[in-house]
């Protein structure tokens, strides 16, 4: 988006209300501990926290560090922590915090690279983890068309596809935070998004990773996750279904060792 | 120095990067194929199309319709022999996205649904509701986990391309969260790094679309095609630049200037109704819309805001109820992301560059002049897209110039063998040039929010919606006065972790050689043909023009501009009509 060179025009910052922004830093290099530091920035009616951060970068402090790009709400770089809530800092208006001070800090539960940027490894390679992609037993040739999905099969797996991979249900899931091996909630939502995809025959193959206790049995059902989700994945719910699958199936297993699958 | 090796180098992991990735994995999994990107790739810009992707899939339609519109809508300057494969190449790659499980919409028999858009005359135009760039990515990346050849490098940053012996032979990059500087060889590299919107100021482009590849390749000796046609939509925000789609419009928003007049009637667009009439006033086409606004601003007649001038969108006449039902996602877009109502309110609008036509210098394979060095999607300039791109094309493009430049890559790279002791040579010394330019304490000179400013206001006064010599003149010099001032450039950070000021500086230097060759190939083309309007050759000049511009770097100097006459196969150059 164009926000970057006219936001800190003088023109736009001249006179005006003000407010202060405690900025989580941590430098690697410089800095054995985090610390926070203040910044005044002026308030816009159309500013974002995102925005706040951009106008500090221009025009008070290159150094500061932190991820953006589509600030549309879909690309999911620019999750942080805003006085303590896990949130899209490119749909959060500053003029919804005031009188401040408002503080940003980077999302919770992950290891801090540096100012506001976190690692997220883990998440990459817990998704991939989970074959997010369509397994079939036999694929079918592209000369045989397209696979025939009514509106009512897609509408199964839909939420579960928005996901943006923002990691703000990471944030705030207390699992997570006392147990990094769990797979946790967006991972969960987009195993759940494939095998409930009609097109899709790999659910038994994921189920060696989920159905187990780092995979979905960690999960308290706490519902956090769902909460701070700013696409309504509603990751609590892939997960509650994918418990009450799972068990079906152990029963089913269980009880009729004949009924396949 | 120690270098990392692949047989295939892809730099970018957008629609364009992963479906190459996937393509070479497909053709040949021996080849050791790697994807570069500065982001994560699903943040990459792709994830931020809406509309939808164009392929012939309709009894009533076929690939000659899809082509002709294709043609007429690109001013007679795409080339037909590309377009004629894309078409036929298109629907193929559409359902192969279907069988990756791409959740296209559906009708209710459970068949994929079309919607009609600008441009295509017939519904064409596949959709995933109103995410198809974000469900695109999203099922190209998932699907580009599954192939063990493929291998990564996310938040890596590439600064230049390795050439010896006249081919190009590997990469430098910068490890983001590390610092370090790497070369990379590579039998092939394949550029995939999207547009350049960022050049201006008002843009729908996300940050990180600042033009990296095309200077990159220009900086190679690498021809940049068609420069010149950049792409403008008649309504974006002014201040985030997002994009409020037509179909506001079309459900019978007004555009209104300061007096709150309906203005387009005075610009030969038809006379104002209570109800919208196709291809009339604000159901006008794109360009017209966009050229009616500098018009109106040259009479004073716009709005001031803080971010410049703008005019309004009202739809408040619609009401909450079909505002709610048939616009939900605008709504949206303007309560979340720039605090306005606009069932309440006036929805401030105004032109916004959207796309780039132009770019590296292809054939229909994705090879470019230089050897070993390939490119594909809206970095590239094939070219289907000619003066003025249709809307839902290039997400298809993608796809199809994608696939085929992953196997052309990888039918060359099985063919080489490894390269030379040069390469680690300049990748060393490019690790010095950073070093010294960038981190060495840093100039004391201009910061850089002020040559990005007087980068946009160049190329907005003078290289914008409409040019004239003069204008272009000017930019041109202002252009070269700001290129001098980037060796100075003054930093505040040093640190070797994740320097996002150090990344934003080179684009900055990326963003003013691509502004150059803008402008440069807008000086030459004395004529007026699709996005490209000079007030002073206002007529289309097939006799000098039918032809794209190929702009080559002189360092030191203004580019030199050569042309390569368009590809005609079947439809010889008619009147464009200005279709929706
Ligand atoms: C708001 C909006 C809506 C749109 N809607 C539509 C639509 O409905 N239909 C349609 O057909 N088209 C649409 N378009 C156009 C279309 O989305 C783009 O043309 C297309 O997505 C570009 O894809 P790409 O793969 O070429 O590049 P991108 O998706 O931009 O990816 C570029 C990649 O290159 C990487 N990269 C860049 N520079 C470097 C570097 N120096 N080092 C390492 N990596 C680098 C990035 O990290 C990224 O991975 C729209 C565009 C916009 C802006
Ligand atoms: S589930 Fe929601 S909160 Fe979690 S990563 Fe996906 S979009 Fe973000
Ligand atoms: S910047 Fe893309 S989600 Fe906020």
């Amino acid at each position: 988006m164009a926000v970057d060179s006219l936001a800190g025009n003088a023109a736009v910052v001249a006179g005006g209300e003000m407010v202060t922004l405690e900025v989580f830093r941590y430098r690697p290099e410089e800095e054995t501990e985090p610390v926070y530091q203040a910044y005044e920035v002026p308030v816009h009616k159309d500013w974002v926290v995102l925005d706040a951060l951009n106008h500090i970068k221009d025009h008070l402090d290159g150094t500061l560090s932190f991820r953006w790009s589509c600030r549309m709400g879909v690309c999911g770089s620019c999750g942080m922590m805003v006085n303590g809530d896990a949130t899209l800092t490119c749909a959060t208006f500053v003029e919804s915090l005031l009188p401040g001070p408002i503080r940003v800090g980077p999302l919770e539960n992950f290891p801090v690279v540096r100012d506001l940027i976190i690692e997220m490894n883990d998440f990459m390679e817990k998704l991939e983890s989970v074959k997010p992609w369509i397994i079939r037993d036999e694929e079918k040739s592209l000369e045989d068309g397209a696979y025939l999905q009514t509106p009512a099969q897609l509408a199964d797996f839909k939420q579960f596809s928005m996901c943006i991979n923002c990691l703000l249900c990471y944030a705030a899931c207390p699992v997570y935070g006392l147990e990094p091996s769990f797979t946790g909630p967006a991972v969960i939502a987009l195993a759940q998004r494939y095998n409930l995809d009609s097109r899709d025959q790999g659910a038994g193959e994921r189920n060696a990773i989920l159905n187990t206790d780092e995979g979905i049995w960690q999960c308290t059902l706490v519902g956090e996750c769902s909460v701070v989700c700013p696409k309504d994945v509603d990751p609590a719910a892939a997960i509650q279904r994918y418990k009450v699958s799972s068990t079906l199936q152990w029963y089913q297993k269980l009880l009729m060792p004949w009924s396949g699958k | 120095m120690e270098m990392l090796s692949h047989d295939i180098l892809i730099v970018g992991g957008g629609g364009a990067g992963l479906r190459a990735a996937i393509a070479v994995a497909e053709i040949d999994p021996s080849l050791n194929v790697a994807v570069v990107s500065k982001v994560y790739p699903m943040r990459s810009h792709t994830v931020s199309a809406e509309g939808g992707a164009a392929a012939v899939i309709g009894p009533d339609d076929s690939l000659d319709d899809h082509a002709y519109d294709t043609i007429s809508g690109g001013d007679w300057l795409p080339d037909q022999d590309a377009v004629e494969a894309f078409v036929k190449e298109a629907p193929r790659e559409l359902l192969q996205m279907e069988h990756w499980g791409c959740p296209w919409s559906r009708q209710p028999d459970g068949s994929v649904a079309v919607r009609s858009f600008g441009g295509m005359k017939i519904e064409r135009t596949w959709f995933a509701s109103d995410k198809t760039g974000f469900h695109m990515l999203h099922t190209l990346f998932q699907t580009s986990l599954k192939y063990d050849p493929i291998q990564r490098y996310d938040e890596w940053f590439v600064t230049k391309l390795l050439v010896d012996d006249g081919r190009c032979q590997g990469v430098v990059a910068i490890d983001l969260a590390t610092g370090k500087v790497h070369g990379i060889r590579a039998k092939a590299v394949i550029v995939c790094t999207g547009g350049c919107g960022k050049v201006f100021p008002f843009t729908t482009n996300a940050n990180i679309k600042n033009g990296d590849g095309m200077a990159l390749a220009y900086r190679a000796g690498v021809p940049l095609k068609d420069m010149e046609f950049v792409q403008y939509h008649p309504t974006g925000l002014p201040f985030t630049g997002i994009l409020i789609t037509e179909a506001t419009r079309s459900e019978g928003g007004h555009l209104l200037n300061k007096d709150g007049y309906r203005y387009l009637q005075d610009y030969d667009l038809g006379t104002p109704e209570p109800q919208p009439v196709l291809r009339s006033m604000e159901l006008g086409p794109r360009d017209r819309l966009s050229q009616a606004f500098v018009k109106e601003q040259e009479k004073g007649r716009t709005l001031q805001g803080p971010y410049g001038d703008y005019v309004n969108l009202d739809i408040r006449h619609l009401g909450e109820k079909i505002i709610n039902s048939k616009l939900p996602f605008v709504r949206e877009l303007c309560l979340k992301y720039e605090n306005i109502d606009p069932v309440k309110e006036l929805i401030p609008v105004r032109p916004v560059v959207h796309y780039m036509m132009g770019g590296i210098h292809t054939d229909i394979l994705g090879a470019t002049p230089l050897e070993g060095l390939f490119a594909a999607g809206e970095v590239a300039c094939v070219s289907i897209n000619g003066a003025n791109r249709l809307g839902s094309n290039s997400l298809t493009e993608l796809l199809v110039f994608g696939a085929r430049v992953g196997r052309a890559a990888a039918e060359y790279a099985s063919r080489q063998k490894g390269n030379g002791a040069a390469v680690a040579a300049q990748a060393a010394e490019e690790v010095e040039r950073i070093e010294r330019q960038y981190l060495s304490g840093g100039g004391k000179g201009d910061k850089m929010v002020d040559i990005r400013q007087g980068m946009h206001a160049a190329m907005e006064s003078g290289a914008g919606i409409y040019r004239s010599k003069a204008s272009l003149q000017k930019s041109a010099q202002e252009i070269s006065n700001l290129q001098d001032r980037i060796p100075g450039i003054r930093l505040d950070d040093s640190s070797q972790t994740f320097n996002t000021e150090l990344v934003a500086a080179i684009e900055l230097s990326y963003m003013l050689d691509v502004a150059e060759a803008i402008i440069a190939s807008a000086s030459q083309r004395t004529e007026s043909r699709g996005s490209h309007q000079r007030t002073d050759y206002p007529d289309r000049d097939d006799n000098d023009f039918l032809a794209h511009s190929l702009a080559v770097r002189k360092p030191g100097a203004a580019p030199t501009i050569e042309y390569l006459p368009v590809t005609i196969t079947r439809w010889p150059p008619g009147e464009r009509v200005y279709g929706r």
